[in-house]
């Protein structure tokens, strides 16, 4: 698809091998193993809500097999599972917030280089922007990855970010995963402009549009906008053209505003089938191959959900632990009434 | 500041500390003072470089300290409130402006959302050493939004501490010590009081944590903070000549607020009046109250009265001094007070 970016020659860019291929298969299949489980853990009453990425596998994983964890860092949304897992985040940790155990997840964003889960729409892309400035202030080289969808890019803040951006010159890739709706309202509702990506030329920003269902084609754009931030030529914004095929969230009911029919014809190629029609008509994997990925996948997500099952709700103290590094005398007495009200019951 | 600065400095003649100071003056020296000591500490905001912002509080520092270090930023709140929790992340201590109070409103988002949560969220590991100046309240006859009573506002957010300075003194070591410290802090400095001089001992602080008595007296608290201190000194001046001696608490912090001080006045003098310029319903002068009913019900003599701004919009210039308390509406509740009779 339409890519503006000026070609960058660096080691980096050179075609993924058939390990890596294979790898990025393996991640994907993961993913949506542990995506569909949720939503049936969801039903089954192991956890309250979760919102799924039937259909963005290869988004997420891809454009986060661009990232380099030892420098890089990434902002999530609340629907980046794709994201955490191909980072290599702590699986229970991540879904623990979807268990309600923790807003933001149980995992150490610094170690994880994963901020923590976000609710609110945009809300972390201003973040990504003042973090990839920092890389330029103290002479690192890391990339910040912002994600989010086409309904927070109606959001003023990312309009600020982008903005802020392109002014500062900040090593940031806004990723935008396209998915077609934002809960109830189609793109064509929310998006002036003609598309997110073609938004950026306003801010003098490269935006490309890629198709989000092909894992290769993202992680190229991803990787190429990264090597463009790390040559010190500023913000990219990658838009990643994709569909959300099932629900907004476990919540919501897409029959309301959309038809099976429509969604079938809409979504386009599954990315997973697409990705594994393509290794074996270029003969990267066979079937054993993919047998075997389904099998780590499955077991993978029944030991994630065993963890996510085992844990306990929080010490109700960590309630009050974590408001401030240095408590105050106020919140000290709340915790010390808490304590005696709730031994007391 | 070294162990051996901090003896060089006490050691120091007392001319060479003692300074006389505007508080804009003392808070330009203090954050000259924090880009010098802490090289991760930055300024910015709209304004803030070339011309030292709108109240010249960065004068010179950009000059000083460099374009990275104290910097302009497009005009968007919203986006220096955002760019602060990642610069924090990055391991930075910004310490943005929003150029007026009223223009925090359009940032409430970033400030109410993320900054005050983050460290939260992240279960300690993302902590937010982000110093939030806010030029604040009114008396300069601004336009609209260029003076407003925040504090109530943020102070009810779970995750942010507020502090207000009341002289040059304060004003310097308290930024100072709120740049120091982990945790978010909005810091509202009195614009009316920018340009009034006062001493500085720069060498000694002194305690920073809580409220402060800015004159001891035996019949009556007088409840404050920011640009009302002053204004309540003068009344306890005016008060004294009537035979009234009047305590004036500073609260400087007004979250967490100091319940021990407060108490502790109040359980002498038995009596108290909480003077503030934000509107009455649902502002601090609540909380005070409830703190000094909660520690002193037995040994009050009146009810808590609040001398406070109205519930309306904040007027326009020509109406400013009918909203804000002046000295004769705090003489009025201190009268109140002093009158009551139990039923
Ligand atoms: C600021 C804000 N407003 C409203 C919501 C409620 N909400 C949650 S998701 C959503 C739609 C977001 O759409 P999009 O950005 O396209 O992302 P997607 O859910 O499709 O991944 C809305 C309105 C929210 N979380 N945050």
């Amino acid at each position: 698809m339409d890519s503006i970016l000026p070609a960058v020659g660096t080691a980096d860019t050179a075609p993924l091998g058939p390990g890596q291929l294979r790898e990025l298969y393996s991640l994907m299949a993961a993913v949506r193993y542990l995506d569909t489980s949720a939503v049936a853990w969801q039903r089954q009453g192991i956890i309250p809500g979760y919102a799924p990425e039937l259909g963005q596998e290869a988004a997420q994983v891809g454009s986060a097999y661009a990232l380099d964890t030892a420098r890089d860092f990434a902002f999530p949304t609340y629907r980046e599972m794709g994201v955490a897992r191909a980072m290599g985040v702590d699986m229970v940790a991540y879904m623990s917030t979807h268990k309600a155990t923790w807003h933001g997840g149980m995992y150490n964003p610094p170690a994880s280089r994963l901020a923590p889960i976000q609710a609110v729409v945009a809300g972390s892309v201003l973040h990504a922007v003042g973090w990839a400035h920092g890389q330029t202030l103290s002479g690192e080289q890391g990339v910040a990855l912002s994600y989010f969808g086409d309904g927070a890019s109606s959001q003023g803040d990312v309009h600020e970010a982008m903005n802020f951006a392109a002014v500062m010159k900040a090593p940031v890739v806004f990723f935008i995963q396209n998915n077609g709706w934002a809960i109830s309202v189609p793109t064509e509702r929310q998006v002036a402009g003609g598309s997110v990506a073609a938004r950026a030329a306003g801010y003098d920003i490269p935006g490309i549009q890629v198709d989000g269902n092909d894992v290769v084609a993202v992680y190229e754009a991803t990787r190429n906008a990264f090597a463009h931030c790390r040559q010190g030529n500023g913000p990219v914004v990658v838009e990643a053209m994709t569909y959300r095929r099932g629900p907004h969230s476990t919540a919501d009911d897409p029959g309301r505003y959309r038809s099976l029919d429509n969604e079938r014809i809409d979504a386009g190629v599954d990315p997973l089938e697409r990705f594994r029609k393509r290794l074996l008509a270029e003969g990267e994997a066979d079937e054993a191959f993919f047998a075997a990925a389904h099998d780590a996948a499955r077991a993978e997500e029944e030991a994630i959900r065993i963890g996510i099952e085992a844990l306990g709700p929080r010490p109700g103290n960590e309630m009050f632990d974590f408001v401030f590094q240095e408590t105050t005398p106020v919140l000290e007495n709340q915790a010390t009434r808490w304590r005696e009200e709730s031994e007391h019951v | 500041m070294s162990e051996s600065t901090a003896t060089l400095e006490a050691r120091a003649p007392m001319e060479a500390r003692l300074t006389q100071l505007s508080m804009q003056q003392a808070l330009n020296r203090a954050l000259d003072e924090v880009l010098s000591t802490d090289p991760k500490t930055l300024v910015f905001g709209e304004d803030c470089g070339q011309l030292g912002g709108v109240f010249r509080i960065t004068d010179g520092l950009q000059t000083k300290h460099g374009d990275t270090r104290v910097f302009d930023t497009p005009l968007a709140e919203s986006g220096i409130l955002g760019m602060s929790v990642g610069l924090a992340m990055a391991g930075f201590h910004p310490i943005p402006e929003v150029q007026f109070d009223g223009f925090a409103y359009p940032a409430i988002n970033q400030i109410v959302c993320q900054i005050a949560r983050m460290n939260y969220r992240s279960r300690g590991t993302l902590p937010m050493p982000i110093t939030l100046r806010v030029p604040s309240f009114g008396g300069i006859r601004a336009p609209e939004h260029h003076g407003e009573s925040l504090e109530a506002l943020f102070a009810h957010v779970p995750g942010l501490k507020v502090v207000s300075p009341s002289d040059p003194h304060d004003a310097y070591h308290l930024l100072k010590y709120a740049a120091s410290r982990p945790d978010p802090v909005i810091f509202m400095e009195p614009k009316s009081r920018y340009w009034q001089k006062g001493d500085v001992d720069t060498a000694d602080g002194g305690s920073l944590t809580g409220a402060r008595v800015v004159r001891p007296g035996r019949h009556l608290t007088l409840v404050a903070w920011g640009a009302m201190v002053a204004r309540c000194l003068q009344v306890a001046e005016l008060a004294a000549e009537d035979g009234i001696d009047v305590e004036v608490l500073d609260l400087r912090w007004l979250k967490p607020i100091d319940a021990a001080t407060l108490a502790t006045s109040v359980g002498k003098t038995r009596r108290a009046v909480v003077v503030h310029e934000a509107p009455l319903t649902s502002g601090l002068g609540a909380e005070v109250a409830q703190l000094i009913t909660q520690s002193c019900f037995d040994t009050l003599k009146a009810p808590v009265e609040r001398v406070t701004g109205f519930d309306v919009p904040y007027p326009s210039g020509d109406l400013e001094d009918e909203y804000i308390p002046n000295i004769d509406r705090i003489l009025l509740g201190i009268q109140r007070v002093l009158e009551y009779r139990r039923g």
